[in-house]
């Protein structure tokens, strides 16, 4: 996993559920190349058509609460997306993106102020983010060990078959 | 300074280091579930990995209930993966059409989640289980994958909210309204990542299934997971249900918690969840008018036996309004088999609403009830945003079995009350 993230940002509200990242109905797939089609079809019909890789989402609070569907952040992964900044994340998506290498940031301070179409650049490893667009620079905590061996490991998965797992 | 319930319960399951509300721990787990629209991922991820080493076959339970019977070609080529799934590794508890039901009203029926476990699913609403006074949370299909190579989780230990309900209920309020009254005081953030134990004398008045409605919705509030104390009523349940040993928990007098609220309940009336959030509560009083097509009955959170009979009481005799669809989903084949037997479902059919088979049906806008764009639902699920029930535009209202078939007679949402 890259440690240095480079994009734009596509900004969404507060408490974005799983239902219009991916609703139930497309349930039946599970190819990420089937999923990515209908990634937030209630808000943005084709949005991962406008994603380029690297890019990344802002978004408000409790991102991600309702279901513990994994399709909604396999879909948000195979689009491109990068990695999500929110002030804050519901926790089954919280940990199921971190268990499948999307890493999530809460950061309230650049959401409250950065715009959609803002470039932005992310230090992983050092908690910085810059946003170029707005030459401004801001911090968050930095990861705890384990969150940061998933990033690292690409998800649970191999990390767990690398034989190197520990809390 | 002692533990609550939660920390002492996942306590029980690390084999070394500190318990304490923050830590990441790494704890073994006693059951586990999925359905048919998460384990699929799981099972893809076990099969691309050589020779994997599965563990804990007997301590997994594969429930097709979500798009069952199939209702598309692609859910058949789920249902039949969990099924070879299940074959090929011996896994005991698989359950098929005609045996199975809504995963969280089926695993406690039959006695496979127990006082005292750790349960992991991988589905939202595995907090249920919570009623029973174990530790259960949902978690996604990796984790489930995670759990079947290592029989363990990772798990951040939760700090805990304790919810302290007195008063006597009044009549047509139950477990749903005390839930959706608690979602509206806490809104949706306070609770994130947090435990929420349900406590006091209300609470110990309350029945098996309307204990189930209240954990089943912690997940609502962003809760790790919802618990209350077992008692006689858990044993009573439980006793001859159980296919494992358990244990009794309770929170130490002098356990640390990060907030208390304390609720009386005593004037407490209906409670309705309007859209798009299941927080977004009002009294029923304070509603006016609100016309609606379809009704839904039943679910993980209101499906129950003694949810289905409170429906009837209220709807006996009386037909379901000329544009009104009521629609009622019996969760398990147990759950049906007693309806059906005692006169329940009779009463539905000759109310003229349609008696699905047991599914998630509905709750999910999957099938078997789907809305179209400005349609308007009241449920007695547990959800409520944008699309949840079909079309983007349509609206689903949460309430209590009684409120909901009320209103299926009356055509707008309706306090029983006014039809009994």
């Amino acid at each position: 996993m890259e440690m240095i993230i480079k994009g734009k940002s596509w900004k969404f509200g507060d408490n974005i559920d799983t239902d219009v990242i991916i609703p139930a109905r497309y349930l039946n797939l599970t190819e990420p190349s089937e999923l990515v089609k209908y990634l937030f079809e209630p808000l943005r019909e084709n949005f991962a058509s406008m994603v380029k890789t690297g890019d990344l989402l802002i978004a408000g609070e409790n991102f991600g609460c309702g279901s513990s569907r994994e399709h909604a952040p396999i879909a948000i992964k195979a689009s491109g997306i990068s990695c999500v900044i929110a002030k804050s994340f519901a926790r089954i998506f919280y940990r199921n993106s971190f268990n499948i290498g999307l890493p999530l940031i809460i950061c309230p301070d650049i959401v409250e102020e950065i715009e959609e179409g803002d470039e932005i650049e992310v230090d992983l490893k050092r908690g910085e983010i810059f946003n170029q667009t707005k030459e401004k620079e801001y911090s968050f905590p930095p990861f705890e060990k384990l969150m940061m061996n998933l990033i690292e490991h690409n998800g649970l998965i191999p990390y767990l078959l690398s034989g190197k797992f520990s809390i | 300074m002692g533990c609550t319930i939660t920390e002492k319960i996942l306590g029980k399951h690390v084999s070394k280091g500190e318990v304490k509300s923050g830590k990441h721990i790494l704890a073994s787990v006693d059951f586990m579930v999925a359905n048919d629209i998460t384990a699929p991922i799981t099972i893809d991820i076990l099969e691309d990995i050589p020779n994997a080493k599965i563990k804990g076959l007997d301590r997994i339970a594969l429930v097709p209930d979500h798009f069952t019977p199939n209702k598309d070609i692609k859910s058949a080529e789920n249902v039949k993966k969990l099924r070879k799934f299940a074959r090929d590794y011996g896994i005991k508890y698989f359950f098929e059409t005609g045996r199975a039901g809504v995963e969280h009203c089926l695993l406690p029926e039959k006695g496979l989640v127990l006082p005292g476990d750790l349960v992991i699913g991988a589905d939202s609403h595995t907090c249920t289980y919570g009623a029973l006074g174990c530790v259960s949370t949902g978690v996604g299909s990796t984790d489930l994958a995670g759990a079947l190579l290592s029989g363990k989780i990772w798990i951040k230990v939760p700090e805990t909210i304790k919810l302290e309900y007195t008063g006597k209920l009044k009549k047509w309020t139950y477990g749903k309204d005390l839930i959706l009254m608690t979602l509206k005081d806490l809104g949706d953030k306070v609770s994130i990542y947090r435990s929420l134990e349900f406590t006091g004398e209300t609470i110990s008045d309350l029945n098996m299934s309307q204990r189930f409605t209240m954990c089943n919705m912690a997940v609502e509030a962003g809760a790790k997971n919802g618990i209350i104390s077992p008692d006689e009523i858990t044993e009573e349940y439980i006793k001859d249900r159980a296919k494992r040993p358990y244990n009794f928990y309770y929170s130490d007098s002098d356990a640390e918690f990060v907030e208390t609220r304390r609720y009386d309940v005593s004037e407490l009336e209906p409670q309705v969840a309007l859209p798009f959030s299941p927080s977004n509560v009002k009294n029923i009083s304070d509603l006016g008018e609100i016309k609606i097509d379809q009704v839904f009955i039943g679910s993980c959170t209101n499906g129950w036996y003694e949810d289905l009979k409170i429906a009837a009481e209220v709807i006996k005799g009386k037909k379901v309004a000329d544009h009104v669809r009521l629609i009622v989903i019996p969760p398990t084949p147990e759950i049906y088999l007693k309806a059906l037997r005692n006169g329940i479902l009779e009463v539905f059919a000759k109310a003229e609403a349609v008696i699905g088979p047991p599914t998630c049906g509905p709750c999910l806008g999957g099938h078997l009830g789907v809305l179209g764009a400005g349609e308007r639902a009241i449920s007695t699920s547990n959800r409520n945003f944008v699309g949840r029930m079909g079309h983007y535009k349509s609206e689903v209202y949460l309430a209590n079995p009684a409120v909901a078939a009320a209103s299926a007679v009356v055509g707008r949402i309706a306090h029983p009350k006014e039809v009994n």
